[in-house]
């Protein structure tokens, strides 16, 4: 019994050092976790996005209670004024959900670029929404009041040759995150004035 | 004493050099090191936990109870690999990325509990420093030399510096994992033709 007992201690008092030590090597790493995280899976996307800003729209980013879940959005200051927006939504495409973010000026409500952040599509067909610039170039300039299809389906985006479904994924992604935005839009506005260039 | 120090430091690199010699540790062995900078990079977090480890093990040497050993090894040796991947998350994020499960793995890998079994639980804390240092060591310059094979041959750059000139077509069969086989095949060969003369 007493072995027994000691055996017991022993096992627990490792586990409970070393869980207090993971925890606390977790909590000081983690705000540089998150910030790498987002910076080499969405930052060169963004970069893309947000060309000719004056921060770093990774450091400037909150976060809006958006349903049940959080939406980051990111800042952009051009000119001296917090004046765009972007967030990632996703669209179903041909191998899976694509990620996509959206920039957004908030005073013209125009887009200023779109790219394809994660996605599973076939390579060199459906992945060309990603790396065709033409393709994400559409996008710019139009305003989120309409809805975003592809020609085939009547709209005024060209899908990408030979990816229709790719492409309708993207357009889905872009309608999902404009909801996202005429959602929020009160409360990003109330959140960007305190943001300074 | 500074003898026993000196041999048990540098038998890891020659003498006992651990994919070679006790032919342990294969599974990264053959999956990092198609290039030189994955193969440096696990080497690290190895020589990282592996001194760690059995610097703790032998510390308490003493303390642990005979039957629970084991279990009490590897919370030892996990808590150092959980704190190795969450400040790899944090400063080196592409690395992680190419490395992936390869380094929560190390958990597993028989060097780190062979090296507290055999070693560490027995040897004084001194010793069992220069005995992680050298495995680890030796771990390290063996992935690397691998690897130098695998990126010379298969990409024709060493640590992504291209070494030939630009008409030189890629070996590809040895950046998979085919290649990977023959080539610490041949490396095995090689080891123990030396060994025999």
């Amino acid at each position: 019994m007493r072995d027994m007992l000691k055996l017991f201690l022993a096992v627990t008092i490792f586990s409970a050092i070393s869980g207090g030590l993971l925890s606390l090597v977790r909590s000081s790493t983690q705000a540089r976790i998150e910030y790498q995280q987002l910076k080499f899976v969405k930052g060169p996307t963004l970069k893309e996005i947000m060309k000719g800003c004056q921060n770093d729209p990774i450091v400037d980013r909150f976060k809006l209670k958006y349903g049940k879940t959080h939406k980051t959005i990111f800042v952009g200051i051009f000119n001296g004024k917090p004046k765009a927006i972007a967030l990632e939504a996703f669209g179903k495409g041909f191998g899976g959900e694509i990620g996509v973010i959206v920039g957004i000026d908030v005073d013209s409500n125009k887009i200023i670029g779109i790219g394809v952040t994660t996605h599973h599509e076939t390579p060199g067909v459906g992945s060309r929404t990603k790396t065709d610039p033409s393709f994400r170039a559409q996008f710019k300039g139009l305003s989120v009041m309409q809805v975003f299809k592809v020609k085939a389906d009547g709209g005024q985006i060209d899908a990408v040759t030979g990816a229709t479904i790719s492409s309708r994924g993207v357009c889905q992604a872009v309608n999902n995150a404009i909801a996202i935005y005429k959602k929020l839009r009160p409360e990003i506005l109330k959140k960007l004035k305190t943001f300074k260039s | 004493m500074p003898k026993g120090i000196i041999h048990e430091f540098t038998k890891g690199l020659w003498e006992e050099v651990p994919p070679f010699r006790l032919v342990l540790g294969l599974c990264p062995t053959l999956a990092v090191t198609k290039t030189v900078e994955n193969a440096v990079g696990m080497g690290m977090a190895v020589i990282f936990v592996l001194t760690c480890s059995n610097i703790i093990v032998s510390l308490l040497r003493n303390l642990i109870p005979k039957q629970v050993r084991i279990a009490c090894f590897i919370v030892v040796i996990a808590t150092f690999v959980t704190i190795v991947e969450l400040v790899m998350q944090a400063f080196t994020y592409p690395l992680y990325l190419k490395l992936g499960i390869f380094i929560p793995l190390i958990v597993v890998n028989c060097i780190l509990l062979g090296r507290a079994e055999a070693f560490a639980s027995k040897n004084s804390v001194i010793l069992s420093l220069a005995d992680g240092l050298g495995i680890g060591i030796g771990y390290t310059l063996s992935l690397s030399t691998l690897a130098s094979f695998r990126e010379i041959l298969g990409y024709g750059t060493f640590y992504h510096i291209p070494v030939f000139g630009p008409s030189f077509k890629p070996f590809s069969f040895m950046v998979k994992a085919p290649g990977a086989f023959v080539c610490l095949g041949l490396m095995l060969c090689i080891m123990n033709m030396l060994k025999k003369k």
